[in-house]
């Protein structure tokens, strides 16, 4: 029979000795990476990978999302002719978690997919071990140029994401619900603040971050050959999507608890 | 007073759970010698080159380099240890993501101040050394074929004039000819270098065309070691079992 203490107990452990790998990796990554050589090479070619090749993917999400958001909200306003409220709702839902959590989520489903099976693909055909005994210490190489990536390049993204979703709100607002231009972008810009705003590029830079670890921690420790890397680019994405949601709270909480 | 061996290994071992791979193995590499370990599959080859790259730790055991410790050698003692090497992968481990040249100079660029021009030069006099020709290092590794991959493989290995190379199947998955230019290869570069080799295979042919000395690998330590010219008659039935492919005899292979 089994015994429902010990499956959780099982379970806890195994939870806790994943998180203490991906913490000893993380802390081997930066603190090689903090001491050089830099690839600045290899943080361009990231750059680009997780950041600008993302965009169609991130601004379709972002204008459909803002398009929606104004639909959703006029027909529920309407109903207490609070309808001069869209603009604020949807650009305060677009920049602090819409824009962020859409956009962190499409860039794991892409970009963190994407590396953990070039560098688990790496790992099987020894491509990784070629590094090491070529004197390059492949955490330095490979993974602390796609840590930086993701810091740098998801709050670039959701500064165009929202943007983009505030955009797509003032179309279907002003074509379709009757706003006036000017009327919408004024009502947009009178409540937001700064902090708003910070707040989701602090959650772009986290999720970017987590994006990137779990990308490189299940490629890198991947084995098995093709069913490994298959594997390992599964658990990249679904880890990464859970810990962004799970991030999103506590960053959240941590700005706006009062 | 004996010269003392380029690369030294005793009581190597090394266990993966209850699989003890390495049993307390002993080995010599002259300098400038030749060095092949025969041995079937799984019998832990793989394992013993990576103990010596460092890219495996090993149980217990010892492996001097020049007289030097490697075993639990970390950063710049490893990195000096790794700027003496070549290493020649089984699947030629190029990196998909840069071209041919970059491969080549990759451990240029590493361990030497070396402007990239500087480095595409010297990758394609190497790749000319291989019989590559200049117009290949433009390309791709997705682009060669698995003979020239090889080349490739062992033009980024010899790049940077290593004191030791190391060859890990060389000739697995190539075609009887292109495995006889890959063996010529090795024995000239090896030669022009003045560089000490070390090489695991199965392939027989391999092994009587780049060896100076052999070293037959079975159940984790070396049961017989000599000069290739004395392989024919070592005079132990596992050897002989296996350099001629018999399948009856005393190794018994796991499957």
């Amino acid at each position: 029979m089994i015994n429902p203490v010990q499956v959780v107990g099982s379970a806890v452990i195994a939870v806790s000795q994943a998180a203490g790998r991906i913490l000893i990796f993380a802390g081997g990554a930066i603190g090689n990476g903090l001491v050089g050589p830099f690839y600045w090479r290899q943080l361009g070619r990231q750059l680009v990978e997780m950041g600008y090749q993302s965009l169609p993917v991130v601004g379709l999400t972002a204008i459909f999302t803002g398009m929606v958001l104004a639909l959703q909200s006029h027909t529920g306003f309407a109903r207490f002719q609070a309808e001069s409220a869209i603009p604020t709702i949807v650009v305060l839902s677009v920049v602090r978690e819409l824009g962020p959590v859409l956009a962190g989520l499409m860039v794991a489903g892409r970009v963190g997919a994407a590396m953990a099976a070039e560098l688990g693909t790496m790992r099987v055909t020894e491509q990784i071990d070629a590094l090491a005994t070529l004197s390059t210490d492949p955490m330095r190489y490979l993974v602390f140029p796609r840590l930086v990536a993701g810091l740098i390049a998801l709050p670039l993204l959701v500064v165009v994401a929202n943007i983009i979703g505030v955009m797509g709100g003032y179309l279907v607002s002003v074509f379709k619900l009757g706003f006036g231009p000017i009327e919408y972008l004024n009502r947009t810009f009178e409540f937001l603040e700064l902090m708003d705003v910070v707040s989701g590029l602090v959650k772009a830079a986290v999720f970017g971050f987590i994006i990137a670890l779990m990308g490189c921690y299940h490629g890198y420790n991947s084995e098995g050959g093709a069913q490994g890397v298959g594997t390992a680019t599964t658990r990249a994405v679904v880890s990464a999507s859970i810990l962004i949601l799970t991030a999103n709270y506590f960053v959240t909480e941590a700005f706006f608890d009062r | 007073m004996t010269e003392q061996p380029k690369i030294r290994i005793r009581a190597l071992t090394k266990s993966f759970g209850p699989n003890r791979v390495l049993r307390g193995l002993d080995l010599d590499v002259p300098k400038g010698g030749s060095v092949v370990v025969i041995g079937g599959s799984g019998t832990g080859k793989s394992v013993l080159l990576k103990c010596i790259l460092g890219l495996l730790e090993p149980d217990a055991g010892s492996i001097r380099i020049d007289g030097e410790e490697v075993v639990g050698a970390r950063g710049k003692k490893l990195t000096a240890y790794r700027a003496k090497i070549g290493m020649l992968f089984q699947g030629a481990a190029l990196f998909d993501s840069l071209p041919v040249w970059e491969n080549v100079a990759f451990g240029l660029m590493a361990t030497n101040s070396i402007s990239r021009p500087e480095a595409r030069d010297k990758a394609i006099e190497t790749l000319q050394k291989v019989g590559l020709a200049s117009a290949t290092a433009d390309l791709y590794p997705a682009e060669l074929s698995g003979g020239m991959k090889k080349r490739a493989g062992l033009a980024r290995a010899i790049c940077t004039s290593p004191e030791i190379i190391f060859f890990d199947e060389p000739t697995t998955g190539l075609d009887p000819i292109m495995s006889d230019v890959i063996n010529e290869l090795i024995r000239n570069s090896v030669s022009d270098l003045g560089a000490t080799a070390l090489s695991i295979t199965h392939d027989m042919g391999s092994v009587r065309k780049i060896a100076d000395r052999v070293a037959m690998l079975y159940e984790g330590r070396i049961i017989w070691e000599g000069p290739v010219a004395t392989m024919e008659q070592s005079g132990d039935p596992h050897v002989e079992q296996f350099i001629n492919g018999k399948a009856e005899g005393p190794i018994r292979l796991g499957g």
